[in-house]
């Protein structure tokens, strides 16, 4: 049985946060479809909160300390990334892309990324497409088609609200486990297999 | 072995005092730790190079040949010398007059610089950092060692028929180490030349420097300059000491609080924990830096860093003492006891001297024969 490694990233500060919550089932859809193809999934979870200093000392130094080195490379051999953010005024929360601002660049290049925010009300679900997806597209991620936003009402819902929800995270799910099926990490690393010097000085001056 | 000091040069106030040390204060207080780094038996002092404030040394040739005339014995140094905004024809110039004055004590450190505006400031796109440090150190190689270049490329306006002057010394270009934090282009290009490969440590966790510089030494090895134990490797370090080691971490705590480097990130405990940085005794400072070997290897030159963040030159001074007092003398002894015979020290110019004659000799030899 072929495995595909996914990273889960909550940004919710509470415990347990409506982030998290979002965030494992977004991430048993995501199993569940990828064991439909006959495909294990290895997963971490991971809590923001859990690295909050360890994010701000890699931002004013550049230092990773703590369990944040782990992350960063997990992140960097990932199949496919869920990534929810409770939504704070009007956006992801600081938390949440000072994490992503302090992932290396390139790592998420080409490595489908579900994403998902959780707010007090439904009128922020648009943070989806004016805030998450465009973070991720810079990254040159592949940002599945279906986003889930998931409002404190979602919680408590009738069976047909909670049918909605549940309908949006197993297509969710669906749509991120096809692309983390066909995922293949290059496999490269620069520090293994460097560019030769005569290709460094390709079109330059010698 | 060689060991050694480099100096950032920054103008920080001393949060302790209040006080800011004047660029006159700080210049000279450059010179002055120079000398005592010579004084205490270091065998390395190196200048950064900078183009902004609050750093005063942007031209360290300046600083460097005044210090060259006021010692006799020290290897004069950059860390680093910007491969990328400066016109190589100058370094050329600029290190060989240099080179001359120091009868020989002279290297030098590539970098390609972090500072964003500095590449605009001198016409330059901070994107083309890698390029720009490949071409120019490739001319500079070149003007070194012909003496006359036709040369044209991306980066420079051509150049025909030109001959750099002076020379080097006894036609024996400056030995050049190129240092680079995390780019494996750089470690290609310093294992390509057989040049020496610095990786300034004192921000990054060991396993990091690791993969850097295990790259250096297999493509060393790679392109024909020796083994990957024989390459040439220099470290970065950074200590403050007191007999007492509850003294050190007292004194200095302040000073790593509010260093503009990395004040308001880890807390010094965690810093010392993930970074080469040790702030202790000078017994700690020593079983630390000998961590270093088993990390890496052999190595062949050990710099730290001594006089920044605001210290008052007063402590430097007395920094340098502990250091080649107590530290150094112990270092050398540690290292060289079971450091195989076919791994070689840094090259200096007397070295490099002494390989060619023996060179000139062996043909002579062979042509006799």
């Amino acid at each position: 049985m072929s495995v595909r490694r996914i990273v889960t990233v909550s940004a919710g500060l509470s415990t347990p946060s409506s982030s998290r919550l979002l965030a494992d089932r977004l991430t048993a859809a995501t199993e569940r479809s990828l064991g439909d193809r006959g495909i294990r999934a290895r997963v971490r979870t991971v809590e923001l909160r859990d690295l909050a200093h360890d994010v701000m000392n890699a931002m004013v130094t550049q230092v990773p300390t703590g369990e944040l080195p782990g992350v960063l490379s997990d992140l960097a051999e990932a199949d496919g990334v869920i990534a929810v953010t409770p939504v704070f005024n009007a956006s992801y929360s600081g938390l949440f892309k000072s994490f992503f601002d302090v992932v290396d660049q390139g790592a998420l290049d080409a490595v489908p990324v579900l994403v998902g925010a959780t707010g007090g009300s439904p009128r922020h679900s648009l943070v989806l497409e004016h805030a998450l997806r465009p973070l991720f597209s810079y990254s040159r991620a592949l940002v599945v088609p279906t986003g889930v936003y998931a409002a404190s009402e979602d919680w408590g819902a009738d069976d047909e609200g909670a049918r909605e929800l549940n309908e949006r995270i197993e297509r969710a799910g669906r749509q991120l486990a096809l692309l983390a099926a066909d995922h293949e990490r290059s496999g490269r690393d620069p520090y293994d297999e460097p560019v030769a010097f005569e290709d460094l000085m390709s079109g330059l001056g010698t | 072995m060689q060991f050694g000091i480099f100096s950032v040069g920054d103008v920080t106030t001393d949060p302790t005092t209040g006080r800011t040390p004047t660029e006159h204060e700080r210049i000279k207080a450059m010179v002055e730790i120079a000398l005592k780094a010579e004084e205490v038996g270091l065998d390395v002092f190196a200048t950064g190079e900078h183009h902004n404030p609050p750093f005063v040394p942007s031209s360290p040739t300046t600083l460097l040949g005044y210090i060259a005339a006021k010692t006799e014995r020290i290897v004069l140094s950059t860390a680093t010398t910007l491969i990328t905004t400066n016109d190589p024809v100058k370094i050329a110039e600029d290190y060989a007059s240099l080179q001359h004055l120091a009868d020989g004590r002279v290297d030098l450190m590539m970098g390609r610089g972090n500072t964003g505006p500095v590449y605009p400031w001198f016409g330059y796109d901070i994107r083309e950092g890698i390029p720009m440090a490949l071409e120019h150190y490739n001319l500079l190689h070149r003007l070194w060692r012909e003496d006359v270049v036709n040369w044209e490329g991306k980066f420079r306006t051509p150049l025909q028929g030109f001959t750099a002057t002076p020379r080097p010394l006894d036609g024996i270009p400056p030995f050049v180490w190129h240092g680079s934090i995390r780019s494996p282009e750089i470690a290609e290009q310093a294992a390509y030349y057989g040049d020496g490969f610095f990786h300034n440590n004192i921000f990054w966790p060991a396993t990091h420097t690791k993969k850097l510089i295990s790259l250096y030494r297999r493509r060393y090895e790679h392109y024909g300059h020796g083994k990957a134990e024989q390459a040439i490797v220099g470290l970065g370090g950074q200590v403050f000491m007191r007999k007492n080691s509850q003294d050190a971490v007292k004194e200095f705590r302040p000073y790593f609080d509010h260093a503009p480097v990395y004040g308001g990130g880890p807390s010094l405990e965690e810093f010392t924990r993930e970074t080469p940085l040790t702030v202790g005794s000078p017994q700690q400072v020593i079983d630390r830096t000998l961590t270093f070997r088993e990390m890496f290897g052999d190595y062949q030159r050990q710099l730290f860093l001594m006089d920044h963040a605001g210290l008052p030159l007063k402590t430097v001074l007395e920094q340098l003492d502990l250091l080649g007092e107590e530290v150094v003398p112990v270092l050398r002894k540690e290292f060289a006891a079971g450091r195989p015979a076919h791994v070689p020290d840094a090259p200096v110019h007397a070295s490099m001297l002494a390989a060619r004659r023996a060179g000139d000799h062996d043909q002579d030899t062979e042509v006799r024969a």
